[in-house]
């Protein structure tokens, strides 16, 4: 193994930053994992933390295929967290909206620059990420398309999901879909959690890439095989939305199965204590979002729902 | 909870009520909560029309704060979501809360005549008041624009990202839309207020819709090529102390300003002019990291070429 520091800044008061990067075998950029961005994402930053420490261990034990090189970025962001914000301390900028970037720009946009510079090229680009609303995920692999985007090598996560979706205006500037436009295989995996530690599908994110790793011939990795991927396009999921806002309280977890009338959640006053509302599904299915919050707004969306997969 | 969001508008009509064939004129701002300079023009529109009303001949709707929350909050994005409204348009009805409110404003503006969308730089920056426009709609824009005695219209490039604006949405949808920035974050210039005050009145008395007296507008500089505008950017951070005041006229070589080091009593970085311009954006907020945007210049030619009118 060996650190490197990918790209630093100097600051005016605090430490500078950095970006540090886990190299583990040598030759061929094979796959490059990349943790955190946002200041929030620890679950991201600990799946990358128990990656290394895995990783750690096969090298000593000879397990990384000769001439195949992984580079492990545990947090492009340790400013951000450090402080917990989620986007850039001065500007509030997104560092994930900065891809490609730009060396002469703004701050962020250099960060982005020096970061991918030192990321690209690899074969297969794996980014553990978040979403904007509060909420937990079924773990799956998701994927733009670019054009470029490969579902049979996503399903070789073994992950439950590989979720497809068209790329946003957006997404053009996040480092998933400029990977992908410089040719390397992007993968997104969403765990359960953002701004809490769920070992339990971090473990899951951990074992599916190594499995990923060792089918592409880069480790030498016998766990199980892990899941039979479905793949669900976005446009296919169904979203439940609150008619009224206060107290959300959940009736099913994420993976659950659910019937067509079953209770979701019942949305309850939070002044009276009585249930306002309550959400039902429209469909058989699975729970592949929950809102995770003790409170909901009025018209949000506090479930997607997968229908059931024959 | 106990409260319900509302985006406020007030709609001017003639005296003797309307007819059905009158222009309609939407004016908006506050997309970004921490944007006030909307505030002061809103005010002072709607007082002058008010004070002859027997002159106006159209519909004027006002959107005073489209992002309400955010301005109670001193928050440029949607609190909770920290999401940057304008990169949701055009939302989507069926979407969360943020999204749906997105697809409610366009319902509601479409339809007008023109529309204009009034930010304030950031905090972090000072700008002189300005129109941008994508060059996708310079055609259609560029001469309304021209109309609202600002100083200065940018046409820039097109780019994926600012498909998801307001602008954008609505210039796609056959609403002629003008972004203005002027001025700076949470502060009232109220001069530039005045002075864009005096150009809608203006474009309302073009359009039909205002036959009281207007100020003729002043003749704008515009800029259409990349190359025009000079971006200035700190090379280290610190804290930026200006040397020169906006809208100055720069020889090449003039000392814009300096990065200093309070710890050290060091200067670290003199930022010169590297070309012979105007200098219409300004550092407003002192710290800087390294990249952060110091100001923006156009170019002396470009200045000297309108005023020829070539």
């Amino acid at each position: 193994m060996k650190k490197t520091i990918l790209y630093e800044t100097e600051s005016l008061y605090r430490d500078d930053f950095r970006v540090s990067g886990y190299e583990f075998g040598q030759g061929e950029k094979s796959a490059c994992i990349l943790g955190n961005i946002r200041g929030n994402e620890v679950q991201q930053l600990y799946v990358c933390s128990q990656l290394i420490k895995r990783l750690k261990e096969m090298e000593a034990a000879g397990k990384i295929t000769e001439g195949r090189r992984i580079m492990v970025v545990p947090s492009a962001n340790p400013y951000s967290m450090n402080i917990g914000k989620r986007f850039w301390p001065t500007d509030n900028t997104d560092i994930n909206r900065m891809f490609p970037g730009y060396d002469k720009g703004e701050t962020t946009q250099r960060i982005a620059a020096g970061i991918f510079e030192a990321i690209q090229g690899y074969r297969f680009g794996i980014q553990l990420s978040s979403f904007y609303m509060p909420g937990n995920f079924t773990p799956h692999v998701r994927m733009m398309k670019t054009g470029f985007e490969d579902v049979e090598l996503a399903k070789k996560f073994g992950m439950p999901y590989v979720v497809v979706r068209n790329p946003r205006p957006y997404d053009t500037t996040t480092l998933n879909y400029n990977w992908q436009i410089w040719e390397t295989h992007a993968f997104s995996l969403y765990t359960t959690t953002t701004v809490s530690i769920d070992k339990e599908s971090a473990a899951m994110a951990v074992h599916s890439i190594l499995t990923f790793l060792s089918k592409e011939g880069i480790v030498g990795y016998h766990g199980h095989e892990g899941y039979i991927s479905h793949v669900v396009q976005d446009t296919d999921m169904v979203s439940v939305r609150t008619g009224e806002s206060g107290i959300f309280e959940a009736a099913v977890a994420v993976g659950e199965e659910i019937l067509k009338g079953q209770i979701l959640a019942r949305i309850i006053d939070p002044y009276e204590g009585e249930v306002k509302a309550i959400l039902k599904s429209p469909v058989d299915g699975i729970v592949f979002f929950a809102h995770n919050e003790p409170l909901t707004y009025a018209d949000t969306a506090v479930f997607k729902l997968i229908f059931r997969l024959e | 909870m106990d409260e319900t969001l509302r985006i406020k508008k007030n709609r001017l009509i003639p005296e003797g009520g309307v007819t059905g064939k009158e222009k309609r004129i939407s004016i908006v701002t506050g997309i970004h909560g921490d944007e006030l300079e909307g505030q002061y023009v809103c005010f002072e529109l709607i007082r002058r029309i008010e004070a002859q009303k027997e002159k106006l001949t159209g519909i004027v709707d006002i959107y005073p704060a489209m992002n309400p929350l955010g301005i109670d909050s001193i928050t440029r994005g949607i609190p909770a979501f920290d999401l940057d409204m304008n990169r949701l348009f055009p939302g989507n009805e069926e979407g969360d809360m943020t999204e749906y409110l997105a697809a409610k404003i366009i319902e509601d503006i479409e339809g007008s005549d023109v529309c204009m969308d009034i930010h304030a730089s950031n905090i972090y920056l000072t700008e002189i008041p300005q129109i941008r426009i994508n060059e996708l709609h310079k055609e259609k824009l560029v001469p309304l624009a021209a109309m609202v005695n600002v100083d200065f219209i940018w046409v820039h490039g097109a780019s994926t990202v600012l498909e998801s604006t307001f602008a954008y949405s609505l210039n796609s949808r056959n609403v002629p839309t003008l972004v203005v920035e002027m001025g700076v974050g949470m502060r009232i210039t109220q001069n530039y207020c005045g002075q864009l005050t005096d150009g809608i009145m203006n474009l309302m008395r073009e359009m039909g819709i205002w036959q009281g007296e207007t100020k003729k507008p002043r003749k704008p500089i515009i800029s259409e090529a990349p190359e025009d505008v000079c971006f200035l950017n700190a090379g280290t951070a610190g804290v930026f102390i200006p040397h020169v005041r906006h809208w100055e006229n720069l020889k090449k070589g003039e000392l814009i300003g300096s990065i200093i080091d309070p710890l050290k009593g060091a200067i670290l970085d003199k930022i010169f002019s590297p070309i012979d311009g105007i200098l219409f954006t300004i550092r407003e907020y002192p710290i800087v990291d390294a990249g952060s945007l110091i100001g923006r210049l156009l170019r002396d030619e470009k200045v000297v070429k309108q005023d020829k009118g070539i």
